[in-house]
C-alpha cells in the first residue's frame, strides 16, 4: 500500500479544501477504503478522517416528524438500537445482517451507503469500465454475483444492505457541498451504470452525507431479509425490504426494494403497483411474487437469483 | 508520518510512524505484542481481533491515524502480572484451544462481550464470535468456556 497523508479536519467547511488539487478520499470507518486503497484500486494521496469533524454521530428523534441518524453512528449502534428496531425495523434487520460483529464496531452508516462495489474483477487488476478500461468482464465471465437487471454497461450490485430498508422507508440524505447542506430523497441518490459508469451515487468526492432522515412510519411494519452463502462476512446474493399499511389481512399500501439484483436498490415497477390490494394468503403471495423481475436479463451465471429473490419475497410477506 | 499517542493495555503510549500502517503492524511489530495474529488480513477471519474503545474490531483494518486517543486492549492485556484470567482458564479447562491460532481473537471477543454484558444468553455468545473462525476446535467448546466464564462472573474491566 503507498503511503498517504491522514488529514482530519476539524469542521465541515474545512473538508472541501483538501480536495483542490490533490487526490482525496473520505474516510469514516475505513473498512472499505482500506480494501481499497491495499489493493491498489485506488491511490489516494489525502485520507479526509470524518471522526474529526463533531456531530456527525448523533441519533436524534425528531418528535412527530421521524428519525435523523448522522452518517458517522456505527452499525453496531443502528443494530442495537431499541426505538430503531421498534419503529423502523427494516433498516434494524438489514443492519444486524451486515459483515461480522467486528466490522459493524468499525462501519458508520455513511460508509456504508456510500461503499464502492464489491465486482471482483473491480476489486482486482482488471482495468474494466469502471476503472476507466474499456472492457465488462464480468458481463462474460464470472458473474455469479452480478446484477440480472439495470446493469449493462456494467453489471455491479450495490453492496450495501443498509441502503435497501432505506429505500423502502423513504429516507431523506443530508449532504454538505463545502458550503450548505441540502436534502435529497434517497430514490434520486443513486446512480445506474448507463448514466454514469464510474461513479455509484451523486455525491462528488468533497460532498459528505452528513446524516440520513427517516420519516415517522405511523401505521405501517417494514421489515428486511438477505440470503448469502454464509451467515456472517456475506454480501447479499438478493435480500428484500418491505414496508407496509395493512387493513386485517389485506395490504393497503407499501413499498418493497429489492438488494442484491441491480447497481442500484432496485424498485420494480410491476410488484410496487400490485403490492395495494394485496390479500396475504398464500395462493395470492405465491402470484404476486412473479411479478417481480420480469423484465430481468440474467447474464450466463446470476440467473438463479430471479428465483431467489421471488422466493424472498414470499417469505417476507408470510411473516409480516 | 504521523504522530499518534493512544492508550495501550492500560499504558499511554505515543509513536511516530508511517500512515499505511495498520494497528496489527504496529502491534506486533513496534511493541513485539505479538500475541494479535493475522489470517485473512481483510476482516473475514478475526484472529487480529482486539478491543477498541470497548468494543472488539479486526485490528487488520484499522490505520494508524484512527488510533489518536483511542484505547486499545490486547490479549497481551488481559491477563495481570503473567497470570490467565478466568476466561483464558477456561478455554484450557474446556478445551477449547487446538492449534491457538484464532484463540487470541476468540478471547478478545468474548471478553468484549463481557464487560457489556456479565449475563449473556448462549445466542448472545455465539453471535459475539460469529466474526471468529476456528478450523479445529469445534466452537462447542469454545462456548462452554466463554458460558462458564459468564457464570463465575468474574471478568473485570482491566481497560479502566
Ligand atoms: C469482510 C467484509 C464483509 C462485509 N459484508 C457486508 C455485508 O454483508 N453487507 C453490507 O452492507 N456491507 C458489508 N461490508 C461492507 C461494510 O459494511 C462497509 O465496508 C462499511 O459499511 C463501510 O463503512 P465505513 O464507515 O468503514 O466506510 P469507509 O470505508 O470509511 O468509506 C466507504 C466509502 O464511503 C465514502 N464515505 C464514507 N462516509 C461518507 C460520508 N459521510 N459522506 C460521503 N462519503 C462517505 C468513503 O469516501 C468511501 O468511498 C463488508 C465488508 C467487509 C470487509
Ligand atoms: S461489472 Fe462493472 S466493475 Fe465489474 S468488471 Fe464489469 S465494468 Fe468492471
Ligand atoms: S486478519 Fe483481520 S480479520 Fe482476518
Ligand atoms: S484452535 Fe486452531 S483455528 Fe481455532
Amino acid at each position: 500500500m503507498k503511503n498517504f497523508k491522514y488529514i482530519q479536519p476539524k469542521s465541515l467547511s474545512e473538508v472541501k479544501k483538501y480536495f483542490s488539487d490533490n487526490h482525496s478520499v473520505l474516510y469514516a470507518g475505513g473498512t472499505d477504503v482500506l480494501g481499497l486503497v491495499k489493493k491498489e484500486v485506488y491511490n489516494y494521496e489525502n485520507m479526509i478522517d470524518l471522526k474529526s469533524v463533531p456531530d456527525l454521530d448523533k441519533v436524534e428523534e425528531v418528535k412527530g416528524k421521524g428519525l435523523k441518524i448522522g452518517a458517522l453512528v456505527k452499525i453496531s449502534e443502528i443494530a442495537e438500537s431499541e426505538i430503531i428496531k421498534n419503529k423502523y425495523t427494516a433498516l434494524s434487520d438489514a443492519a444486524q445482517k451486515v459483515a461480522s460483529p467486528q466490522i459493524r464496531n468499525m462501519a458508520t452508516l455513511g460508509g456504508n451507503i456510500c461503499q464502492r462495489p464489491r465486482c471482483w474483477y473491480y476489486r482486482d487488476d482488471y482495468a474494466c469500465l469502471r476503472k476507466d478500461g474499456d472492457y465488462c468482464y464480468a458481463e462474460e465471465g464470472e458473474n455469479k454475483y452480478h446484477a440480472v437487471i439495470g446493469g449493462s454497461p456494467c453489471f455491479i450490485v450495490h453492496p450495501s444492505d443498509t441502503a435497501v430498508a432505506l429505500m423502502a422507508l423513504d429516507a431523506v440524505f443530508n449532504i454538505f457541498d463545502g458550503n450548505a447542506e441540502r436534502e435529497v430523497p434517497i430514490s434520486e441518490f443513486f446512480v445506474q451504470p448507463d448514466e454514469d459508469v464510474y461513479l455509484e451515487n451523486i455525491l462528488k468526492p468533497y460532498e459528505v452525507l452528513t446524516s440520513v432522515f427517516i420519516p415517522e412510519q405511523k401505521n405501517k411494519v417494514s421489515r428486511f431479509i438477505k440470503f448469502a452463502e454464509r451467515d456472517v462476512w456475506d454480501f447479499a446474493m438478493a435480500s428484500v425490504a418491505v414496508k407496509v399499511e395493512k387493513n386485517g389481512n389485506k395490504i393497503t399500501g407499501g413499498k418493497i426494494i429489492l438488494g442484491g439484483v441491480a447497481p442500484i436498490p432496485w424498485y420494480d415497477e410491476k410488484i410496487n403497483k400490485g403490492i395495494s390490494g394485496l390479500t396475504l394468503d398464500e395462493k395470492s403471495i405465491d402470484e404476486f411474487s412473479k411479478l417481480a423481475l420480469q423484465d430481468a436479463e440474467p447474464l450466463s451465471k446470476n440467473g438463479y437469483k430471479i428465483t431467489l429473490a421471488r422466493n424472498l419475497i414470499k417469505m417476507i410477506l408470510s411473516e409480516i | 508520518m504521523i504522530q499518534i499517542s493512544f492508550i495501550l493495555n492500560g499504558k499511554k503510549v505515543k509513536l511516530e510512524t508511517d500512515e499505511n500502517r495498520r494497528l496489527i503492524d504496529i502491534l506486533r511489530e513496534d511493541f513485539s505484542l505479538t500475541g494479535t495474529k493475522e489470517g485473512c488480513s481483510i476482516g473475514e477471519c478475526g484472529a487480529c481481533t482486539i478491543i477498541m474503545n470497548k468494543l472488539a474490531v479486526n485490528s487488520c483494518l484499522v490505520l494508524a491515524g484512527q488510533l489518536i486517543d483511542s484505547e486499545i486492549l490486547t490479549i497481551e492485556g488481559v491477563s495481570e502480572n503473567g497470570k490467565l484470567n478466568v476466561l483464558q482458564e477456561n478455554f484450557l479447562k474446556y478445551g477449547a484451544v487446538q492449534c491457538g491460532y484464532c484463540t487470541p481473537g476468540m478471547i478478545m471477543s468474548i471478553y468484549a462481550l463481557l464487560l457489556k454484558n456479565n449475563n449473556p444468553a448462549d445466542e448472545e455468545i455465539k453471535e459475539a464470535i460469529a466474526g471468529n473462525l476456528c478450523r479445529c476446535t469445534g466452537y462447542k467448546q469454545i462456548i462452554d468456556a466463554a458460558r462458564a466464564t459468564a457464570d463465575t462472573d468474574m471478568i473485570t474491566d482491566l481497560s479502566q
